[in-house]
């Protein structure tokens, strides 16, 4: 079975900073990934650069047997990867349920070329929202939103776009307990659905119970990736949390 | 409403002021709602891509130039009907607009705002150093009395002012629609968030690209007919500083999230602008530092325009 | 082409001393959009202003106009931190640079030139020195003064900045604002009094750069337009925030300026800019030192 992504040897640097330094990850359909690592390793940085909004200097991303080299971020969408940014990015002139409205039109129609009657457009953006407990608020605008809130809108947005590989960066920051448990379990919905999710985060015990495989990013590279419980117990792994 | 009731209900609207101006019988009147309507053209079209897109252009009077200087070119080669020349205009201005938005489009906002002042800067000292179309001694386009349309015979400014009022009703009818369509949509992503609008699957350069070219060429449409307005063509005139700051502030004095903004914008400055010229005999230099500040001053406290204000207002009184 | 040696190398030496120039007026802009991310595209109207200035006081009090634009300098100074402080409470702080700051800026530029027309009118001005008029004759090169003293003043003023940028405390505070304004917050230090003061160094050049510019040429209002598109052309080709990259790509559009001027013809000079700017982002928009 053959990797649904696969990261080959990825750099980038700003100036003369080294953000990533040849990172090789592979990521199996189906499969619950979770990535952790320090302020600063290199996380998002990687989002990105699978995603096309940064360019990768050497290295190349190849996605569902595709290569991606060259491909603009709305072209990797369409592919079928979609992403949520750590730092909420909503669309401040438009209700909640427009914003969502954005990835089905210009995502999921132009893929499928299906042409949903206004209703049915209508009826998704609800269905969406109802998914992260955001449906009372649709007709209002992201600046009426919590921080929490908010992230919640950018996971809605990302799944939106029914994406085969879905990446949350963080999402779950500043959520309650039981907050965290309902976003979780939508994860795990959405991966019995089949589709592969890759999850960014801080909070131990949620990236812990999600995860099948562990990947840790330490100052641009990787430095474990395998079962969560070996990974936690890696060595390196506790030096770089620990002694930071 | 629908795009064909909008049009039609403007082309009625349009046919109510021609009639009003053909009972007046006040040549005046053309001359002065000629220059209010081109400023409405070139304010709407500013708006596709200044306030739908969030990128600004310096150089509306590129554009604009560019379509009164083919229709120079074109008089000295091959007359041919004002409505003919305006699709040149557009084309030929369309055509520059997608070429500069090819080349700078792809980075920030600020290179595309600033590659479009020097655009303007560049294409006036070609236009000057090129004899064919009159360098900088000008060019002379004799402007016939009347014309003939069928069987009638039309006074030739009234014939003007009423195809500035059809491109008028073009301009806002095609405005209105982007706004209301899945384009519109997706160019309020463009404005509001371009990282995130490509995430979710805004092909933004494609749009940025329409934007630009559709921007463009109702600007050269707008600048067609002028050397025919104005009958004498220099460059200083054609490059002139009150197109570009006049088709930036009227949409942002009028409010840039919709098409009445740039339409409001250009009715109250065009006509300001037309009185104080007649009446007070201020000259175009003070009129147009007075747009200039009101400009500066607009931008500072009412971001969103006369329309904003005006949503505002509205919304504190449902609130009470 | 039977090219006179003559001519061109008089042609590369006055382009040297043009780009010298050009520095000068490019180093504010190199401040304000290299490190601040501001788009003041109404830097050269702040240029024109000083020019402006230099020549009342002295074709007036016969000041010499360099004199006139250190005296000027605290006054500029003033005037961009004001206008930075209404630029940041109005957009900066609610995120509206792009369109709304740009059009504030705009509106300066236009603002400015047009009330130049009407205090002073459109005739050509100039200033009077003991300096303009003679050359220094090296050989086959001619040296006007008149380029070379505001080309060496232009050059100390660029070094000055630049020694202020590196050594300084308040230099590297800018120059790490530019970087990372958060990290700066963590050191306590205070970004936007920091960036208010760049910005208003950055108009202060405006007041020397001014002083050059009437000397080297007669100005009339509209001469801040042609310097837009010279001053971000510099500025990119160079690389933003480069200020070392800013004194080498002055000098290249300088030499090649002057070359079209001598062999074009100098009504083609504006155009050389434009295409400098456009190749630049065309093939390498990150310049030629760019970070």
């Amino acid at each position: 079975m053959s990797a649904l992504l696969h990261v080959d040897n990825i750099s980038k640097r700003f100036g003369g900073f080294v953000a990533l330094d040849g990172i090789e990850l592979e990521v199996q359909p189906g499969e619950r990934l979770g990535l952790i690592g320090p302020n600063g390793s290199g996380k998002s940085t990687l989002v990105n650069c699978i995603c096309g909004t940064l360019q990768n200097e050497t290295g190349n991303v190849t996605f569902d047997g595709h290569k991606l080299d060259g491909l603009a971020a709305h072209q990797r969408t369409h592919r079928g990867l979609a992403r949520s940014f750590q730092l909420p990015r909503p669309f401040h002139s438009m209700t909640l349920a427009d914003n969502l409205r954005i990835p089905l039109l210009y995502t999921v129609r132009a893929r499928e070329g299906m042409l949903h009657a206004h209703a049915d457009l209508g009826a998704r953006c609800h269905e969406l929202l109802d998914m992260v407990g955001l449906a009372a608020k649709s007709r209002q605008m992201p600046r009426d939103l919590t921080q929490v809130e908010m992230r919640k809108l950018e996971l809605a947005r990302a799944m939106a776009a029914e994406p085969k590989l879905l990446i949350a960066d963080e999402a779950m920051a500043g959520l309650s307990h039981s907050e965290i448990e309902d976003i979780l379990a939508l994860l795990v919905r959405l991966n019995e659905r089949g589709i592969t999710v890759i999850l960014i985060e801080h909070i131990m015990s949620a990236v812990m119970s999600f995860s099948q495989r562990l990947a840790v990013l330490v100052s641009g590279r990787k430095v474990a990736d395998g079962k969560p419980e070996e990974v936690v117990r890696d060595p390196e792994v506790v030096r770089a949390y620990l002694g930071q | 409403m629908n795009a064909a009731k909008f049009a039609l209900i403007a082309i009625v609207v349009g046919l109510l002021v021609l009639a009003f101006a053909h009972w007046l019988k006040i040549d005046y009147f053309f001359f002065a709602g000629y220059t209010i309507l081109q400023f409405t053209v070139l304010a709407t079209a500013w708006n596709i891509l200044g306030g739908y897109c969030g990128y600004v252009n310096f150089g509306s009077a590129a554009f604009f130039a560019l379509g009164a200087y083919a229709s120079v070119f074109m008089h000295k080669v091959l007359p041919l009907p004002v409505p003919v020349l305006m699709l040149i205009g557009a084309v030929v201005s369309g055509i520059v607009g997608f070429g500069m938005g090819y080349l700078t489009l792809r980075l920030r906002g600020a290179f595309f705002a600033i590659a479009t002042l020097a655009l303007a800067v560049v294409l006036q000292t070609l236009v000057v150093n090129w004899d064919f179309v009159g360098g900088s001694r000008g060019a002379y386009i004799i402007r016939p009395e009347t014309i003939d349309i069928g069987s009638l015979q039309v006074n030739y400014i009234e014939y003007l002012f009423v195809l500035m009022l059809g491109l008028a009703v073009l301009v806002l009818t095609t405005a209105r629609t982007i706004e209301r369509s899945q384009l519109g949509l997706g160019f309020a992503t463009i404005r509001d968030d371009e990282m995130a609008a490509e995430a979710s699957g805004v092909p933004t350069l494609r749009l940025k690209l329409i934007a630009t070219t559709l921007s463009g060429a109702f600007m050269g449409m707008a600048g067609a007919p002028f050397p025919y307005y104005i009958g004498y063509l220099q460059p200083s005139s054609a490059f002139g500083l009150e197109y570009a700051v006049n088709s930036i502030a009227m949409p942002m004095i009028g409010g840039t999230t919709s098409w009445i903004g740039p339409l409001v914008g250009s009715l109250l400055l065009g006509t300001a602008q037309q009185y104080t010229t007649a009446y007070i005999s201020l000259g175009t230099g003070v009129n147009v530092l007075i747009v200039g500040v009101i400009l500066i001053v607009f931008v500072i406290i009412a971001p969103n325009g006369l329309v904003g204000l005006m949503q505002e207002w509205l919304r504190k009184r449902r609130k009470s | 082409m039977d090219i006179s040696w003559d001519l061109l190398i008089n042609a590369i030496a006055a382009g040297l001393l043009l780009g010298g120039f050009y520095a000068a007026v490019t180093a504010g802009v190199s401040i304000s959009f290299g490190m601040l991310d501001i788009v003041n595209i109404a830097h050269p109207a702040f240029i024109i202003l000083g020019s402006y200035i230099a020549y009342f006081f002295n074709i007036n009090y016969g000041v010499d106009p360099i004199i006139v634009s250190l005296v000027a300098l605290p006054a500029f100074y003033a005037l961009g931190a004001v206008v930075y402080q209404v630029y940041y409470v109005s957009f900066e702080k609610r995120g509206q640079e792009s369109l709304r700051g740009l059009a504030f800026f705009f509106g300066l530029l236009f603002v400015t030139e047009v009330a130049l027309i009407l205090v002073f009118g459109v005739d050509y001005r100039y200033v009077e020195a003991s300096y303009i008029g003679p050359s220094i004759h090296l050989g086959l090169i001619e040296l006007p003064l008149r380029m070379l003293v505001p080309c060496v003043v232009a050059l100390a003023m660029f070094a000055g900045l630049q020694l202020f940028v590196t050594r300084t405390f308040l230099g590297r505070a800018i120059m790490a604002v530019s970087q990372d304004q958060l990290a700066l917050q963590l050191m306590a230090a205070d970004p936007i009094r920091i960036k208010r003061i760049a910005f208003g160094l950055s108009i202060a050049t405006a007041s020397i750069a001014g002083a050059l510019l009437i000397i080297i040429q007669p100005i009339e209002p509209s001469v801040g337009r042609d310097y837009i598109g010279r001053v971000f052309a510099i500025c990119v080709l160079g690389g933003l925030g480069s200020m070392p990259g800013a004194l080498i790509a002055a000098f290249l559009l300088g030499i090649v300026e002057s070359l079209t001027s001598t062999f074009y013809g100098p009504s083609w000079a504006p155009a050389v800019a434009f295409g400098f700017l456009l190749l630049t982002l065309a093939f390498r928009p990150a310049g030629l030192l760019g970070r």
